[in-house]
């Protein structure tokens, strides 16, 4: 408890060594002497709010002013096609500048309750009105992506923990690029197609600093292709890139063994590749030999709910226990039972969700492998239970 | 005595369907609606806290003092009552928000949170109203039955009840320590040292910013400041205290042994619930400022579930225990406490004499209620 003046100072040397170890010491000074009053005062108001802190009343005024949580405000919902909608949010204080690619972590209240996801940025940092861009694709038994796209309304705040991934291109980028999406998988790539086009264009577009990409996107039709116009455009405009569309309701699924056609140098080309698992799977099989030149996003969850006996279930910072399935993951078990559980992707890949394990062995459900040591740090999204159970959440 | 003396097994285990059946039925209901009315209820006690805080800065008008304690001492309640001592039962969990739940939440009173849901959601909501293991006031510090044996000291129970009152919350944070059990070395005195540097930690906070620092900068209305302050802090004391009395100790509510505890099942924990619990008629604003404790019956049948939730299923609880026979005790604020205040008095004095052993069931399927 208790940000004091200690923390302030404390934080602000932080920032004076960090800033200075960019050999920015003059900016460094001011931003430390700024952390440090803040900090400072934060902590000599504390004592006038405990046991709250003084944030807990800022935010009666403003809810984006709430220092320890990050969140952010809905400004605009736009329909990008019949089930796809980009929202535009402004993110409270706080917000670290996310590289194209990145995804973010978002906690909505659907009824009352809190459900975290992770969505890739649909948009290239530093939007001039500050704000960022998710786009979000309603799948059918998707409680939080249906309400997004159907139901959310401008106003409405949500929780955000800051960017997160690796699904980024490298600097500079490599000279000959190629994406492979489908879907909402588009989402990350579009991102990064405006990081690499756009801020040449800015500078006169007289020197593209890409020389080449391909873009492969399947779809089921013209009409579900989001962000379908504004590629063509981009298309248009520039001639170093070039999309290929596949209708895959008429034209039927892109196979790796299509490549060689609508690609001819696509093994010269470093890839990145976006969308349902088991295009990604026919991608890193196809890749086998040269997979420093792949890079892979999941965005779907794919969970085998292939399980075993499961067991007791003991959360140890929360004092609840709970009997989990052999198929339920922990997280859902923890969930049901009361704990306030960190989480994120739930299907294993963002890392939001690790507890340490105290006792006891889980069964990663996408393999079906059963690991665990004491202090082994577990995905609960994706592990369950083997017989008893203890971990540190 | 004995209601459920009358009752035979299955009507229990029918009677603890029936209240499994409403439980499951409003918990599955819960929604946005219930969310917005916690949150509105947060919301609305900070502003009138900064609104009270405000107004005491011109406290040296009489009207301003009036007002402004009134208001702070009105948040304090609703800070302790409807909020703190529902969020901390876990009744709002099931959001999922980190700032209002269970395991994050810090009260604004001197026990800290951690300690007091042990002595209150583990030991009191467990063994209600059991002689010698329901710590719940009174049956360590006052004689609140005659089947506890009489001791001299208890002659001066209606005064010591009365200071009680004005220093509640510190009586509680002592009361959670669980002192009695040290010399039987049930309870290590580092555990002890640990849980009171905690206690210290919060005594010290609430004194700096309530006699302190609100006080100073006040300026010249220091002493209205601090005054005013002592005066929400003791009203709430003495409201939490009337409130808690009510809810176990006035006529009709039910006292029970550790032996009728034995093999206790669901049915007849719910029945135990509700006997040894009291509710008080009234309106709305006095379930609100009761936290919902006015309540008293449902919130012990259902200790987690919203307690916005508790004016809705009465009328059905009450209907059930209707047709099952069994006693659903409430009455007015002012019965209830005047009930309470009788008891204390009468039981000052040796007596009276038990007729009957109180004949009700019980014990656990605890884990339960946990």
């Amino acid at each position: 408890m208790g940000a004091g003046p200690i923390d302030g100072w404390d934080r602000a040397v932080d920032v004076l060594v960090a800033e200075a170890s960019h050999g920015r010491f003059w900016a460094a000074s001011g931003a430390a002497v700024e952390s440090a009053v803040l900090g400072g005062l934060v902590g000599a108001v504390r004592w006038l709010t405990t046991p709250l802190f003084p944030e807990d009343y800022l935010s009666l005024v403003n809810p984006l002013w709430c220092g320890r949580e990050l969140r952010g405000r809905i400004e605009a919902i736009h329909a990008e096609t019949a089930d796809a909608a980009t929202l535009v949010i402004r993110p409270g204080r706080g917000w670290i500048p996310h590289k194209p690619g990145q995804w973010v972590r978002i906690g909505v209240d659907i009824e009352g309750a809190r459900h975290w996801r992770t969505y890739s940025l649909s948009g290239p940092p530093g939007r001039p009105d500050g704000c960022i861009t998710i786009t979000v694709k309603a799948v059918p038994d998707g409680l939080v992506s249906r309400h997004l796209v159907r139901q959310a309304a401008p106003g409405t705040i949500v929780e955000l923990a800051g960017p997160d991934g690796s699904f980024v291109l490298p600097e500079p980028p490599p000279r000959r690029l190629l994406f492979l999406t489908a879907g909402s998988g588009i989402t990350p790539v579009r991102a990064m197609l405006h990081g690499l086009l756009t801020p040449a264009a800015a500078r006169g577009g007289a020197k593209p600093r890409v020389a080449d990409v391909v873009l492969l996107h399947s779809a089921p039709t013209s009409a579900d292709v989001i962000f379908g116009a504004e590629l063509r455009a981009l298309t248009a405009r520039f001639p170093n890139l070039r999309l290929y569309e596949r209708h895959t309701r008429t034209e039927g699924r892109l196979r790796p063994g299509d490549l060689p056609d609508l690609c001819p140098d696509w093994a010269e080309r470093t890839a990145w590749v976006c969308g349902p698992a088991g295009m990604l799977q026919e991608a890193e099989e196809h890749w086998a030999g040269s997979l420093d030149r792949l890079h892979v996003e999941h965005f779907r969850p794919v969970l085998p709910r292939a399980g075993g006996e499961g067991g007791r279930v003991r959360f140890t910072k929360s004092g609840r226990e709970t009997d989990a399935e052999g198929g339920t993951p922990l997280l859902i078990a923890g969930e049901d039972a009361g704990v306030l559980m960190p989480s994120g992707c739930r299907m294993g890949i963002c890392h939001s969700c690790v507890g340490r394990l105290t006792s006891g062995q889980v069964r990663d459900l996408r393999t079906g492998q059963i690991h665990g040591e004491a202090g082994d740090l577990v995905q609960t999204c994706v592990s369950a239970a083997v017989g008893p159970v203890e971990i540190e959440l | 005595m004995a209601t459920t003396a009358r009752l035979s097994h299955a009507d229990v285990e029918e009677f603890g369907r029936e209240l499994d059946r409403i439980r499951d039925e409003i918990l599955a209901s819960l929604g946005k609606k219930d969310a917005q009315y916690i949150r509105g209820v947060i919301a609305a006690q900070r502003k009138l806290e900064l609104g009270g805080r405000v107004l005491l800065f011109a406290s040296w008008l009489p009207p301003a003092w009036v007002a402004g304690t009134a208001a702070l001492a009105t948040a304090k309640i609703l800070e302790n009552m409807e909020i703190g001592h529902n969020v901390l039962h876990g009744q709002w969990d099931w959001m999922r928000d980190p700032k209002i739940h269970s395991t994050t939440w810090e009260s604004d009173i001197v026990s800290p949170s951690a300690q007091w849901k042990h002595s209150h959601n583990v030991v009191h909501h467990t063994w209600t109203n059991v002689l010698g293991k329901d710590r719940d006031l009174g049956y360590t510090l006052l004689r609140v039955s005659p089947g506890q044996r009489w001791h001299p000291v208890y002659l001066l129970q209606p005064i010591y009840n009365v200071l009680l009152a004005l220093v509640f919350e510190y009586g509680i944070a002592l009361y959670d320590l669980e002192v009695e059990r040290i010399p039987a070395g049930d309870k290590s005195l580092k555990e002890t040292s640990t849980q009171l540097r905690a206690i210290a930690g919060k005594v010290r906070r609430q004194i700096v910013k309530d006699y302190l620092a609100f006080p100073l900068l006040a300026g010249p209305g220091f002493v209205p400041v601090l005054l005013a302050n002592l005066t929400a802090n003791l009203t709430r004391n003495v409201w939490a205290h009337t409130i808690i009395f009510c809810g176990h100790f006035p006529e009709g509510a039910e006292v029970f042994t550790e032996e009728q505890l034995e093999g206790e099942t669901r049915g007849e924990w719910y029945v135990r619930q509700l006997l040894g619990s009291c509710n008080i008629d009234g309106g709305r604003l006095l379930h609100l400022m009761s936290g919902n404790l006015s309540h008293q019956i449902e919130h012990h049948l259902f200790p987690d579930m919203p307690s916005n939730r508790y004016a809705e299923i009465a009328p059905r609880i009450r209907a059930l225990c209707e047709r099952f026979g069994l006693s659903y005790t409430s009455g007015s604020l002012a019965r209830q406490t005047g009930s309470v205040y009788k008891r204390i008095l009468r039981l000052a004095f040796p007596g009276p004499r038990q007729h009957a052993e109180p004949a009700a069931p019980p014990a656990p399927d605890l884990q339960a209620v946990i």
